[in-house]
């Protein structure tokens, strides 16, 4: 037996993984003359001390369940789709075009609708790019991440010349109808006595998340679809003997992923801001590569993981708000855990690993 | 004995920081940052030059996210900051929201109109500013041909361009301007070399004065217009002293007065609508010793005979955001 136990590999190394980021963070902090305890007490207060803390680490959290499970599905198809931005951008469109488009009477009716503008827009845009490489061959992460900037360049356009309002000087639409108001947290438990802060930005979207990660594990572990996609991720070769079209496995996988990207706009343009803004998804695209990657790709580690990078963005706020830490420096935390949970990780394994086989050699 | 006073002395300034803490005021700077030459930066000076002459203390925060917003508004008003001041328009729909929910506290906004009870909104007549320095553009061209780079094509940056095409005109009714916006997403603020293009592709079509009205873009005009040997024009802040002899002047706007005013007035700010122009020095032209040798003295006779005249109301600048359109261009 040359492997670690199963528990090893999806807790122990990641919590080592962060114990090592977050004493460097520490380290960082010290540095520029502040107490990391104070400010990691900070950071837990600020993320989970109350609801309205909750409040926004969930919503934090749902954007990147969301942008994870994206970059998950494709990594099973051994694709590395870095354009989790652009279509969460261009998924916001098609909300906000939904949206606009009727004078919603109510969110049950709303919300199905925009659900479904969100996906056919995200996964529009990662039909170009799965095409290019599924039959030009054009390599993937080059054309998503190209693709990227030019949602940005067409989000800016659009918003700029067609949907703004008339002597408005932010570039965003107008308002969406009340009819349109997906319900909050403090809503939607208010019925059940318990009181949820009322202007945290956590919504039912949450709840739309989880069943994502659901769907995900149904689809990639349950269904033939799902296994397709797998034997593909482990060998084309193999799969193409099989009888696996690689054409329609990549089209099929970054669909869903353009999809599960563009659904992330029902939360942050539908859910909080209510109109469509300019650069409405800040960077959530990329953090679920880190997401995807901490999680292994699994639904459940990706939830985890997107709790985890939840805390770190609203923990980060809290950071800037009461201890005077400068934006910059959350991000180096950031970055920090990313650099610790994906690039180094093998760092932390091998060690880890040979001593899991010492032990064991011993222990027989 | 030392230590002891050292301990002392730390005592004494944390029971002050306790105290002074009910009621500081805070500053929200918006995503482009406290440090970015130009309009937040100029907000971070006037509260810097509060807490330095007041020994007051601030609470700052940049943000991050278009969510934090309304996040850090609150939290800023529950933990009883007073005033808040925000520097930046795309506040205003967070603060239509929060205002009404915390009535005893006091907001501050600039470059946009809130219309709550407790909201003061600062709005600077750019345009009058930019007509002077229009005026000292046009009467400064040989070729009788200027330039404009503007940052994001927002309304507020035409009525910059509206008061400079107004006051090139007023010196030289026959001289052309050519106009340039940077972009139309924020990035526009902050892309000097897009900012040194436009300006090098001006100069092509025979412009020898650029005005640029672009945050931290404006810095790739300025600097291409002195490797050019040609004019250009600051934004903001006094920008004279970066290139001196290639800058003609600057067109202030001071968004640090706006800042200091509202912390020195403190808790009890007058709230409602704070126009900023010509008559109290909240937008003007800047002369010092970096151009003084730049202006003659028809120039300068000029520029002050218009200002006297914008303040007299016997010359009218035409306010682009009043209507969204503008008669000379």
């Amino acid at each position: 037996m040359d492997k670690m136990p199963k528990w090893a590999d999806v807790l122990l190394i990641p919590f080592i993984n962060l114990l090592l980021a977050f004493i460097l963070s520490g380290l960082v902090i010290l540095a520029i003359g502040k107490d990391p305890l104070v400010a990691i007490k900070t950071m837990v207060e600020g993320s989970f001390g109350s609801t309205n803390a909750w409040g926004y680490t969930l919503y934090y959290a749902t954007n990147y369940i969301f942008t994870g499970l994206a970059v998950a599905i494709a990594f099973h198809a051994r694709m590395f789709n870095i354009g989790g931005e652009g279509q969460a951008a261009i998924g916001g469109l098609g909300v906000a075009l939904v949206c606009l488009a009727v004078d919603w009477p109510h969110w049950t009716l709303a919300l199905p609708a925009a659900t479904i503008g969100a996906a056919i827009f995200g996964a529009g845009w990662a039909l170009i790019p799965a095409y290019l490489q599924a039959r030009r061959g054009s390599h993937i992460v080059i054309t998503t991440i190209m693709f990227n900037f030019i949602s940005a360049a067409l989000m800016g356009y659009l918003l700029v010349n067609a949907l703004k309002e008339p002597g408005n000087m932010a570039a965003e639409t107008r308002d969406f109808p009340a009819g349109a108001h997906l319900p909050s947290f403090h809503e939607m438990l208010a019925p059940f006595g318990i009181e949820f802060s009322k202007h945290a930005p956590a919504n039912i979207s949450f709840l739309l998340a989880l069943l994502c990660c659901f769907l995900f594990w149904v689809l990639i572990w349950r269904t033939r679809l799902g296994f397709a996609i797998r034997s593909f991720g482990h060998s084309e070769t193999a799969a193409r003997y099989a009888g696996i079209s690689p054409t329609k496995i990549i089209m099929i996988s970054m669909m869903i992923s353009g999809a599960l990207a563009g659904l992330m706009a029902i939360n942050n343009v539908m859910g909080e801001s209510e109109r469509l803004i300019l650069n409405s998804v800040e960077g959530a695209g990329f953090i679920g590569i880190a997401v995807a990657l901490m999680g292994r790709s699994h639904p459940v580690g990706v939830f985890l993981a997107a709790l985890l990078f939840g805390f770190l963005t609203q923990g980060g706020a809290e950071l800037q708000l009461w201890e005077n830490i400068p934006r910059e420096l959350v991000v180096v935390i950031q970055a920090l855990v990313i650099l610790f949970t994906g690039a180094l990780d093998n760092m932390v394994r091998a060690p880890v690993e040979r001593l899991f086989l010492k032990f064991k050699k011993r222990v027989a | 004995m030392t230590l002891m006073r050292t301990f002392l002395g730390a005592a004494a300034s944390l029971a002050l920081a306790a105290t002074a803490a009910l009621a500081d005021p805070a500053i929200i700077f918006d995503l482009g940052g406290k440090f970015d030459k130009s309009f937040n930066e100029a907000a971070f000076t006037g509260a810097t030059r509060w807490a330095e002459e007041t020994g007051g203390q601030f609470r700052e925060v940049e943000l991050q996210s278009e969510a934090q917003r309304e996040q850090a508004l609150r939290r800023f008003a529950e933990s009883g900051s007073n005033p808040i001041v925000m520097a930046g328009f795309a506040f205003a729909s967070a603060l239509e929201t929060v205002a009404p929910d915390f009535p005893d506290t006091k907001f501050v906004i600039i470059d946009m109109v809130v219309d709550q009870p407790n909201v003061r909104s600062v709005v600077f007549n750019e345009h009058e500013g930019s007509y002077l320095v229009g005026l000292l553009a046009g009467m400064a061209s040989k070729t009788g041909t200027v330039g404009f780079v503007g940052g994001m094509d927002i309304p507020l940056i035409s009525k910059f361009a509206c008061g400079y095409v107004q006051g090139v005109k007023a010196a030289n009714p026959d001289a052309n301007v050519i106009q340039n916006m940077t972009g139309t997403t924020p990035s526009a603020w902050n892309d000097p070399v897009k900012g040194g293009e436009l300006t090098r592709a001006q100069i092509s079509q025979g412009a020898d004065v650029v005005y640029a009205a672009a945050g931290g873009t404006g810095l790739g005009v300025l600097q291409t217009a002195a490797d050019e040997g040609i004019f250009s024009i600051g934004v903001d802040s006094n920008q004279n002293h970066l290139h001196p002899g290639s800058v003609l002047t600057s067109m202030t706007k001071r968004v640090d007065v706006a800042v200091y005013n509202a912390f020195t007035e403190g808790a009890d700010l007058e709230t409602g609508f704070n126009v900023l122009g010509l008559s109290n020095d909240g937008v003007g032209y800047a002369l010092d010793e970096h151009n003084d040798a730049l202006l003659n003295d028809e120039m300068r006779a000029a520029v002050d005979a218009a200002k006297a005249q914008i303040i007299s109301g016997e010359i009218s600048v035409h306010d682009y955001m009043s209507d969204e359109s503008c008669p000379v261009m």
